[in-house]
């Protein structure tokens, strides 16, 4: 599975709690909408930490990374080209 | 109706038939323990009254009534109301200072009187049916004779995902209402109507105490000290609640004062984030009083869960009112009957986070640009094993909510608010469809008038003492669990005396910078250890999710009333998304706010419906 389908699919389940893909796009800041709160972002990066072997630093816990489907997948891919 | 309120008062009962009116009472026996069965009445026997609490001011109204020509046949604080009454209509409410919910009925006028305490202490429901009016404690007491199978009402469950409780009159059942805190309600010729008689209140202009710091320190630990001296006003003895911090501290240190040394009754978590334990034996090594502890686990909570959800009424966010009802266990198991509590402090003098939070976002508001003043909120919850603040961008991002409008009403509680209403998420299109106004534009409307001329600290004051300490902290976490093992809890703080003395302190004295609760901490440094004053808070806390799941296992209530079936026969809640939250706990992936108080939130409102609507008072689930 891409990094995009584990990561769409893994938000679905856990904080929209619905399997209906339509209801995330890959653009939609979820800050904004609400959908990962701080405590959540803490969640998403034990998640991205397990799946994808990589370590999230503190200063990188930003919404630039992490605020959508888009960045966290570009987040993830520079982390796998920088190992 | 009064057998089903047999935990509230189990030593004895009276009743009163007067035509039209019935009177009922079950009693927990405090004061003038021989002569003070209820109903009480007046010399010619033609005012008669129930009532639940304590009049702590008895003896001086008593003297003061004799010297009026009033004759007593009692010794009990309750008679003090009827003569009361006699002398000053329906202004007798205003000399009482105590905890109440009183009913009062004037043979001579046919008319009744409700009423309740100023700060919500003691509770008061009623429901009007068929021309007549009933009157309880609890609710429980009125289903039996409501006469149709009790019934959810939706905007009252909105409030709780909301507020984490029902507020003004509401609650959980359809067609019956509470008598908010400081209201009188007087039934007379088929006329109900209701008054309210105190509220809390602050200055609009600069009107704030102009003394210095030191003589406001004095007077109100005065004040604190006369509270809790007619607090302890018992036939039987007084014990108290000691969390380690600092409001029970100065309780403790108070009646240690009066020359009592009080049994003192705790709470410790196996969870070493949450246990208190070691400032708790610090207060009591250095009052040498009497301790007793109940250790709390998390399976402990899971097995009373039931239990507490058939004391409280109500849905809850979070497992906190299960602990405070096992440790008034412990107190009923030690043959005690009354506690002092610290509760009320931090609303009175400013000892919560969310006027610390809300401190911190308006210091941002002034520069919302600012790159620095965000840095502040790191400071904000470092008792937290995931502290939101860690990731600075998205704890800015859930601090800065409402950040453009500091002026507004609910400034102060707006993300609390936000958070809670996560929860709303998991309900089914036909619940959501029964929904129509927003419960925070309705809580607006009865702001008093003047709240927008206050302080912005005193307006979260005043919002956190109308909504979360009067529906959930003296009730389902206080009162319910309280009465659920025969246990009367007593609020010093809570006096109306410490409350409006409070309501002139300046906010920057109640919090100093961004140290909390500052006056009451100067009034007392000299009475408690230094580390008990230097501490931060820590609120009070207990576990969620892990106290009905262990390994993804739970109970086998839990399972029945979240299984799919059950979910949708209630009709509250999306059976899906609810199987995705329960699929992501059993997994060990919840570890979030959000999730732990969705689990409690949806876990408890199906346990209310299977409670009280599936079944009534029986279940299966309630150790007898």
């Amino acid at each position: 599975m891409s990094i995009e389908q584990q990561v769409r699919n893994y938000i679905l389940e856990n904080f929209l709690f619905t399997n209906d893909a339509s209801a995330l796009a890959n653009d939609v800041s979820f800050l904004e909408k609400g959908i990962v709160d701080s405590t959540g972002v803490l969640e998403m990066i034990l998640f991205l930490e397990q799946e994808f072997a990589i370590k999230v630093a503190d200063s990188e816990m930003v919404p630039e990374n992490l605020d959508t489907v888009v960045n966290i997948v570009h987040y993830v891919q520079s982390k796998h080209v920088g190992k | 109706m009064v057998q089903t309120l047999r935990h509230r008062g189990p030593d004895g009962d009276g009743f009163r038939m007067d035509g039209a009116i019935g009177l009922g009472h079950a009693r927990l026996s405090i004061i003038d323990i021989a002569g003070g069965a209820q109903p009480i009445h007046n010399e010619d026997k033609t005012v008669w009254v129930v009532f639940n609490g304590e009049i702590f001011n008895y003896i001086e109204l008593r003297e003061l009534l004799k010297r009026k020509g009033h004759r007593f046949y009692t010794n009990s604080d309750t008679e003090v109301i009827v003569h009361l009454y006699e002398q000053y209509g329906t202004g007798f409410v205003q000399h009482l200072n105590g905890q109440f919910a009183i009913a009062l009925w004037d043979q001579n006028l046919r008319q009744l009187i409700l009423c309740r305490d100023r700060a919500g202490v003691l509770p008061l429901f009623f429901s009007e049916q068929q021309g007549r009016l009933l009157f309880a404690s609890e609710i429980k007491a009125l289903l039996p004779v409501m006469g149709h199978t009790p019934a959810l009402n939706p905007v009252a469950l909105d409030q709780v995902m909301t507020f984490w409780s029902t507020v003004s009159d509401t609650t959980m059942f359809e067609g019956v209402r509470q008598l908010p805190p400081g209201e009188m309600l007087i039934a007379q010729d088929g006329l109900v109507r209701r008054q309210p008689y105190w509220d809390w209140t602050y200055p609009t202009t600069e009107d704030y105490h102009r003394t210095s710091v030191e003589e406001q320190a004095d007077e109100l630990r005065a004040l604190l000290s006369d509270a809790t001296r007619i607090r302890l006003r018992a036939d039987v003895p007084v014990g108290t609640y000691l969390s380690g911090g600092l409001d029970s501290s100065v309780l403790a240190a108070l009646v240690h004062a009066n020359g009592i040394q009080p049994d003192t009754y705790s709470i410790r978590f196996d969870n070493a984030q949450l246990d208190e334990g070691t400032h708790q034996l610090r207060m009591v090594e250095h009052l040498g009083v009497p301790h007793y502890q109940v250790q709390c686990t998390e399976s402990n909570i899971g097995e009373e869960f039931p239990r507490a959800i058939w004391h409280t009424e109500t849905p809850i966010l979070r497992t906190a009112p299960v602990p405070m009802m096992l440790l008034s266990g412990l107190v009923h198991s030690r043959g005690a009957k009354v506690v002092l509590t610290g509760e009320g402090a931090d609303e009175v003098l400013g000892g919560y986070d969310i006027f610390k939070e809300a401190k911190l976002r308006r210091f941002w508001a002034r520069n919302p640009k600012s790159m620095w003043r965000p840095l502040l909120l790191k400071r904000l919850y470092p008792y937290l094993e995931l502290n939101p603040a860690r990731a600075q961008s998205y704890s800015e991002a859930f601090f800065g909510t409402g950040l453009d409008q500091p002026n507004a009403a609910f400034f102060s509680h707006i993300p609390r608010w936000s958070m809670a209403a996560q929860c709303k998420q998991f309900y089914s299109a036909e619940f959501k469809a029964r929904l129509a106004d927003d419960p925070i534009a309705l809580l607006e409307q009865s702001l008093p008038r003047a709240f927008a001329q206050w302080h912005a600290f005193n307006r979260a004051q005043y919002v956190e003492a109308k909504v979360l300490m009067a529906n959930y902290l003296l009730s389902s976490q206080g009162d319910r669990m309280l009465m659920a093992n025969s246990v009367e809890g007593r609020f010093p703080f809570l006096d109306h005396r410490v409350i409006e003395f409070s309501g002139r302190i300046h906010p920057n004295l109640k919090m100093k910078v961004l140290n909390e609760k500052y006056l009451l901490k100067r009034a007392f440094e000299n009475m408690l250890p230094t580390s008990i004053v230097a501490r931060s808070k820590q609120p009070y806390r207990a576990p969620d999710i892990p106290a009905f799941f262990h390994n993804g296992v739970a109970p086998d209530y839990v399972n029945e009333l979240l299984g799919q079936d059950t979910i949708k026969r209630y009709g509250y809640f999306d059976p899906d998304k609810t199987g995705l939250l329960i699929k992501k706990i059993r997994a060990g992936r919840a570890i979030g706010f959000k999730d732990n108080m969705a689990l409690v939130a949806i876990l408890s409102t199906q346990m209310w419906h299977y409670l009280f609507v599936e079944n009534c008072t029986h279940s299966k689930f309630i150790k007898p």
